[in-house]
């Protein structure tokens, strides 16, 4: 059967396409972020998983306002990246795993969570900057695992809530651990943390909410869920309700987990930066 | 920093939410900017851009904001700043850029202001 071996959380800033392809890992502006992956990947050197779940929100690629899917997943063999038009380096296309895709997709919607599924999707860099980061070299890494898409909407509210985030990864959890197939999954959700792009308190970050999320969100992601989603843009900024991916991808990881790794940086261009590793336990 | 103590219902200064009606409000505008992901579109604006906006159907409000290259005023008539950011890169504009038009500081200062949070 499926297992489900861990959790990965960082930020998804364009900026850091540029700065890996730019192999800026040593200059001061960007050690401190870059520091927070070798333990990570010294990780997933050890247990290569075979396929990663890439829980990120798509930022106008992929997805419109004329269709603007709440929940969508990859049903794709391959996905490609594209052009989004301020100058970041396309990446190759990503191999999926459509049969683990459409097992999933029946098996959310038979847990009444009511999927949007994709046999194309244009993957933008809130999917391809943490494969960057994690993976280095992408295809021409040994260890790197086919990868699904699943992207939330934060572009127009109604947006998800964090208690629907947390109970879309627990659903989840139940699809990828009931696939016959023994192969050993990671799930990473990404972006956030606290940023705000637009209006007059562009540059607001929340050092200290940021803190606390990464804190409650090992041993009681629960009580994340009392925060509205009113509340989570006023504490997080406009586009820190990204944060909804990291709960979605909390859910999938089970009641207890062991906290391996974390690492907390700002600023990286207008954003609080976070990562982190948590290990299934059960 | 304790959940409980949270106001749900406060208004957030200088935040515009991106609900139904700014999204109803804004589809011309951010249609034009989300066609900005491929390069003829960008080349196309850059060589008419009058001709490219009246194409998407902006309105007079969005057109000036556009000619104005002004985040506040685009916002205003129903832009979202993940295609906005589309429009900025025309213009070779970063995030920084962006945060300094809508905040009146110079980019120096936005960007120190964002490394001071870190204090």
């Amino acid at each position: 059967m499926a297992k489900i071996i861990g959790g990965l959380s960082t930020s998804h800033i364009p900026a850091v396409g540029n700065a890996v392809a730019k192999e800026l890992f040593e200059d001061p502006y960007w050690k401190p972020f870059f520091d927070g992956f070798p333990a990570i990947r010294g990780w997933l050197d050890e247990h290569k998983p075979d396929v990663a779940i890439n829980i990120y929100n798509d930022h106008g690629l992929g997805f419109f306002l004329d269709c603007m899917p709440t929940f969508a997943i990859g049903a794709a063999h391959e996905y490609v990246n594209e052009d989004e038009g301020w100058g970041i380096p396309v990446m190759p296309p990503y191999e999926g795993d459509a049969k683990l895709s459409w097992h999933i997709i029946e098996s959310m919607v038979e847990d009444e969570f009511d999927i949007t599924s994709c046999q194309e999707l244009a993957v933008d860099h809130g999917f391809t900057v943490p494969t960057q980061l994690f993976w280095p070299g992408l295809q021409k890494n040994p260890n790197f695992p086919r990868i699904i898409p699943i992207s939330a909407n934060t572009v127009q509210h109604p947006i998800p809530t964090l208690k629907r985030a947390l109970a879309f990864g627990r659903a989840l959890r139940r699809a990828i651990l009931s696939y016959p197939e023994d192969i050993k999954v990671v799930v990473l959700g990404t972006g956030g943390l606290s940023h705000q792009l637009d209006g007059e308190r562009a540059g607001h970050i929340n050092k200290e909410f940021d803190l606390m999320c990464m804190d409650k969100i090992v041993d009681d992601p629960d009580e994340l869920t009392k925060i509205s989603r009113h509340e989570l843009v006023r504490q997080a900024g406009a586009q820190g309700t990204e944060f909804l991916m990291w709960m979605m991808m909390r859910g999938a990881l089970g009641d207890k987990v062991k906290l391996v790794h974390k690492n907390y940086h700002i600023p990286i261009s207008n954003t609080g930066a976070g990562t982190m590793l948590m290990e299934c336990i059960e | 920093m304790e959940i409980k103590d949270f106001d749900h219902h406060a208004p957030i200064e200088g935040t515009t939410l991106f609900d139904g009606e700014m999204a109803m409000k804004g589809y011309a505008l951010n249609k034009m900017c989300f066609s900005f992901n491929g390069a003829p579109a960008r080349d196309a604006y850059l060589a008419d851009p009058e001709g490219y906006m009246t194409s998407f159907k902006l309105n007079d409000e969005q057109k000036q904001a556009c000619r104005d290259k002004n985040v506040l005023a685009m916002i205003a008539a129903g832009g979202n700043i993940y295609y906005l950011a589309k429009f900025a890169g025309i213009y070779k504009l970063d995030v920084q850029d962006v945060g300094a038009q809508q905040t009146g500081m110079t980019k120096e200062a936005f960007k120190e202001k964002l490394l001071r949070q870190g204090d």
